[in-house]
């Protein structure tokens, strides 16, 4: 079969492939791409590992078709630090210790990403709400909470 | 038809590793030619900081910094042999073995380092940061850096050490059952609080209240980071968890997240952790296995605060709603 051009934004730098029809935006970027940033848990939308920002929307790369994102804006947690220096929600996670074997991790801080990009004081509820959709086997949770909110908080202090 | 509140206690003795046909764990140590120190495993970090551990008490026996340590758990097929990473084992028997392996690699370090400097081995220490000096003559010194480069090209040695710890294997004794199954135990207890509506079964756990001893805590945070988790996971096997949820029949069973419940963000209870660091005899540097350990005195727990709130006992897990509505039927039936 014909293979199919997409071309989209990844992290501010242009990417062109060639591609099966049919193929998921996660695959696309993990083995077409390189970026493996984005986790494949249950490749069937239920886990949340593989979420990235698609044109400032949250969406699960395992259940988006690449070709539906020519000339999208996509963000992965691959390109959240910016000159070596690691993002505040990066930060986070590994100042309070929020992850463990770190798989969901990437999908996590998307989530939150997403999040306080939207809300950047969110309440704990705003927090447990944001990351429902994310599954997590090690930590409990609560580690993670915390970090999203320890984020949170220094993101308003350097905006002070 | 009310929701009723109960509370739960239960406290656990957990053994550290396993004894069926013995329980060993291998590792290797060796130097860079400029004095890094490699540690070969086949012990596997499953995310729990098995690498993180394993070069603190490399680093900590050599007398170097934690980040001159790399530890590799690359390949089981082509490493030192381990039994895996599993029933609280890994820290206390490989930990073990890394000791055993480091102390090898440096007394022959300290050994090219008396050459260099033209004195005893007996009368050398380490500063930890790096250098070896004379004991009581502190400025007589050498860095590992150039200890290593002389031992590769110049003495032709190998700053290298071998570890094996084992625990062998324990049988009964014949006129009583009597046996040693473990050599190593960490404790745990749990106070949890429960909610139960009586009408639907369903359960929810207001509060965890556990406390930890294991030993010495290598890496206070990890070691937090794993029992938060760990009575996570317990509640979750107290109250959600199964692949056969009428075993032995095979129906039913979830075959994704979708169908494998697990607790989510939601639905956190209250938690409390507290550790006591009661050194073993036995542990590297007195650690016990807080793993697998950390994640069994709530599932007691909350079985006996279900008893306190709705007077039935539930003895097969997870205690879902219908087994908690069928035990209360049978119960008010009698």
């Amino acid at each position: 079969m014909a293979k199919v051009p997409v071309q989209f934004t990844l992290n501010g730098s242009e990417k062109a492939e060639f591609i099966d029809s049919g193929t998921t935006l996660l695959h696309a970027l993990r083995d077409k791409i390189g970026d493996t940033s984005p986790k494949g848990g249950c490749h069937q939308g239920t886990c949340g590992a593989c979420s990235v920002i698609i044109d400032g929307e949250l969406r699960l790369s395992c259940l988006t078709l690449a070709e539906t994102c020519n000339g999208a804006a996509i963000s992965t947690t691959s390109g959240l630090s910016e000159g070596g220096v690691l993002h505040p929600l990066q930060r986070a996670f590994l100042d309070t210790f929020a992850t463990q074997c770190g798989f969901c991790t990437p999908g996590m801080i998307m989530a939150a990403k997403m999040l306080l990009d939207h809300t950047p004081n969110p309440s704990r509820d705003e927090v447990v709400e944001a990351l429902s959709g994310n599954i997590c086997r090690c930590t409990g949770y609560e580690p993670i909470i915390q970090a999203v909110l320890t984020a949170a908080r220094s993101n308003s202090q350097n905006a002070a | 038809m009310a929701i009723r509140r109960g509370r739960g206690v239960a406290a656990i003795n957990y053994p550290t590793g396993m004894n069926l046909g013995g329980d060993p764990t291998q590792a290797l140590v060796h130097s860079t030619p400029t004095g890094n120190f490699m540690v070969t495993l086949s012990s596997v970090d499953l995310g729990q900081g098995m690498k993180q551990i394993m070069a603190q008490i490399c680093a900590e026996t050599i007398g170097v910094p934690t980040d001159r340590v790399v530890v590799d758990t690359a390949d089981t097929d082509t490493g030192p042999h381990c039994m895996g990473t599993f029933a609280s084992r890994g820290t206390h028997r490989a930990g073990n073995a890394v000791i055993q392996a480091a102390k090898e690699a440096r007394q022959v370090m300290l050994e090219v380092a008396a050459e260099e400097l033209e004195v005893n081995a007996s009368d050398l220490e380490t500063d930890g940061q790096g250098n070896i000096l004379v004991k009581g003559a502190p400025q007589k010194s050498i860095s590992i850096f150039d200890v290593a480069l002389s031992a590769h090209f110049k003495r032709g040695r190998s700053i290298s050490g071998r570890g094996m710890f084992l625990i062998p294997r324990s049988y009964p004794e014949k006129e009583t059952g009597a046996m040693k199954p473990s050599t190593c135990y960490a404790h745990a207890c749990t106070v949890a609080e429960v909610e139960v509506d009586d009408e639907t079964g369903e359960v929810t756990v207001l509060t965890v209240k556990n406390i930890f001893e294991i030993g010495r805590a290598l890496n206070p945070k990890m070691v937090e980071q794993q029992l938060v988790g760990g009575s996570w996971m317990g509640i979750s096997h107290a109250l959600y968890e199964t692949t056969e949820p009428y075993y032995p029949n095979r129906d039913h069973g979830g075959t994704d997240f979708n169908q494998y419940l697990m607790p989510g963000p939601g639905d956190l209870a209250q938690t409390e952790i507290i550790v006591l660091e009661r050194p073993s005899a036995d542990g590297p540097y007195g650690a016990k296995g807080p793993g697998e350990m950390c994640a069994n005195p709530q599932i007691p727990a909350v079985a006996n605060a279900v008893f306190d709130a709705v007077g039935v006992r539930i003895d097969t897990l997870p205690i879902t709603p219908e087994r908690i509505l069928r035990a209360l039927k049978a119960h008010a039936a009698n």
